[in-house]
Formats: structure tokens, sequence, C-alpha cells
């Protein structure tokens, strides 16, 4: 079998597949960098969801203590729940669903036609 | 605009007073951040009302720009909010296009970006925040709060949860604000740093000229996208506050 020529035909599909496949890693690249980009705005916003409730967690406890003179307890406290809210954001941002534990019926609203390319999933922070 | 013995990259985000006026103690002056404000604005203005002035059947590529655009955000806020949604167009639309001339505005050279500034955006995300919050409450009344318990915990994690999730949500116009400012106010003075390596590496310079060139299109969908995320998340937003879950 291999000192045989092939046959024309099937020269003609080598070359065939040989073209389609050249189109597909071409198209796999360009999916690639767009995952990429994904990625990149994902990254950003998971930082500012964390630091974001972090800030407000702080400033509450501040306020409080410096309100009812508990210095710093309540800062302490506030860190922590800050802390855990800044990762309930993240959980919510980045699970696409965006709900509270329980409720199952919202979340797939939003189309997944998202030329934009930050993904469906990437637009629900907060949602519930 | 910048003075010709200051060049740093953060030079750009100066503020300067054009036109100076105090009313009391409160400084109201109209600075370049203003007037950039009010050129977007205009141009806001004349972007939509001179693309629909022929009301053509067919398009052109002005009316169809409008067009999309509008098509663009009603699309958004029936997907996020639903039928519903229609009634809150004129506020989503106007932020995101402010938002968005804002961003491109500032892509072009000498000008200035004054959604890179965290004061400008805060604001912004304020209303939002405080908007959708009465929104929440004129919708369901004192029934909102209820918004903050989390459905299906059992009653011992309230405690817990409930201070959670009132920071969640305190944190919104942050975490909104923050993203806009922070992408302009990054890219920007990305841009600026990579623009003074060109004259002071000679012939070298094409190298980070290449680059400015290729960050310069990636600045420009960010400005889209951050125009976008804002839109969505408004849009979000006022879905939590309509429909409690």
């Amino acid at each position: 079998m291999a000192e045989r020529e092939p046959p024309q035909a099937l020269r003609d599909l080598d070359t065939r597949l040989k073209r389609l496949r050249a189109e597909d890693d071409e198209k796999a690249r360009a999916d690639a960098a767009r995952e990429r980009g994904r990625g990149l705005s994902l990254a950003l916003r998971v930082g500012v969801e964390l630091v974001a409730a972090l800030i407000v967690g702080v400033g509450m406890g501040l306020l409080l203590d410096g309100w009812l003179g508990t210095t710093p307890w309540l800062l302490i406290v506030f860190f922590v729940l800050g802390a855990a809210a800044g990762m309930l954001n993240v959980y919510r941002a980045m699970s696409g669903m965006g709900h509270t534990a329980g409720d199952a019926t919202e979340g797939q609203r939003t189309g997944d036609d998202d030329p934009a390319g930050t993904g469906p999933k990437a637009d629900r922070s907060g949602k519930r | 605009m910048a003075s010709a013995d200051h060049h740093g990259p953060l030079s750009q985000f100066e503020i300067k007073t054009l036109l100076p006026i105090r009313l009391g103690e409160a400084d109201i002056s109209f600075t370049n951040s203003s007037l950039m404000m009010v050129i977007a604005l205009v141009l806001i203005a004349l972007f939509l009302m001179l693309g629909v002035r022929r009301r053509a059947l067919v398009p052109g590529r002005w009316q169809s720009m409008v067009e999309l655009s509008y098509e663009f955000i009603v699309g958004l806020l029936r997907e996020t909010v639903g039928a519903d949604g229609r009634r809150y167009f004129p506020f989503v639309f106007s932020l995101f296009m402010f938002v968005l001339f804002g961003n491109m505005l500032g892509m072009v050279p000498y000008s200035f970006t004054f959604t890179s500034h965290i004061i400008v955006t805060f604001a912004l995300a304020a209303v939002v925040f405080v908007g959708v919050t009465i929104l929440g409450f004129v919708k369901h009344g004192f029934h909102f709060v209820t918004f903050f318990v989390p459905p299906g915990v059992s009653m011992a994690l309230w405690p817990l949860l409930i201070p959670i999730e009132i920071i969640s949500y305190l944190s919104r116009p942050i975490s909104l604000s923050v993203r806009l400012f922070a992408n302009m106010l990054a890219g920007h003075t990305l841009l600026k740093v990579f623009a003074g390596f060109v004259p002071a590496l000679g012939a070298a310079g094409i190298l980070p000229l290449a680059f400015v060139a290729a960050l310069s299109g990636l600045e420009l969908v960010i400005a889209f996208l951050q125009a976008y995320v804002f839109a969505i998340l408004t849009c979000l937003y006022i879905n939590d506050a309509l429909h409690l879950h």
C-alpha cells in the first residue's frame, strides 16, 4: 500500500482536507485571542469586585467605631464581613447565575449572543 | 493642551480652570472636564438629531448607526429586564451614550477623558444606585428590604448573611465607578508612557510606536466595552429592583 501512488480523487481529498484544517486553525487562533481578552476583563472584574466590597466593609466599620466608640472591634468584624461580601460578589459574577442560594429560576435570562466578547457570564454581577 | 514644560504621562488628567466661577464658598468653575462634557452632549445631540433628520425608510450609514445604538440598548433592556424595561430606556440610553462619547472623545489626541476621573464616574454610579434603590422602594414599598434576606437559608444564619448582603449591595456603586475609571486611567496612562519611549529611543522608537498603534486599537475596544458594561450593569440593577427574588 505504501509503494502505490494514491489515485487522483484521494489526492484532491487530501488537499481539501489540508485547506479546511488550516482554516480551522485560523479560527481557533482567533478564538484563543478572544478568550484571552475575556480572561483579562474577567480578572479585572474580580479585582474590582473584591476590593469594592472590602472598602465598603472597612468604611462601615470605621464609621460605626467612631460613632459608637468601640474601636477597633467593629472595624475587625466589618473587615471580615466585607471580605466575605467581596467573595460573594466574585462568586456571583463568575458563576454566571448571580442569584443567591435556593433561587434557581432567574439567571439564564441574558442572551448568550455577545459580540463584545465579555461573555454573558461576565455581565451578571449582583444579579440575584 | 499640555504646557510645553510639562509632558508627564499623567499631565493629561490635569483639571484646568477655563472660566473661574464661585458660588459662595463652592468653586464651580468651568474646567476642561466640563468643556469635554458639554462637547460630548453637543455631539450626542448632533449625532442623534442629524442622523434621523431624513427619516429614510432604507437608512443610510449615519441613520443606521443611530438606529443601531437605539436597538442595542433596547435589546439590552429586553434581555435583562424584560418587557417592562422599556420605561427605563431613556435613562439607560442617555447614560450609555454619555459614557461612550466620554470614552471615545478621550481617544482624540490632545483631548481630555472626563471618565478617567473617579468623581465623574462615581457621580454617575451614585445616580444609578440611588435611583435604583428609590425605584425598589417605590415598586415594593417596605417589602424591598426582603431583598437583603437570602432565600432558602435558615434563620440562624440571617445575622451573618444580611450584613454581608448589605455590604455587597453597597459595594455596587464603588465597583461600578472604579471599573470605568480604572480602565480609562490605566489605558491612557499606558498609552502616554509608551508614547514617551518613542522619541527617547531614536530609530528603535518604531517598536514602541507600533505598540502604541496596537494599544490604541485595544483602547477603542475598551472604551466601547466599558460603556457597554456600565449600561448592562445598570440594566441588571434595575431588574433586581423590579423583580425581587
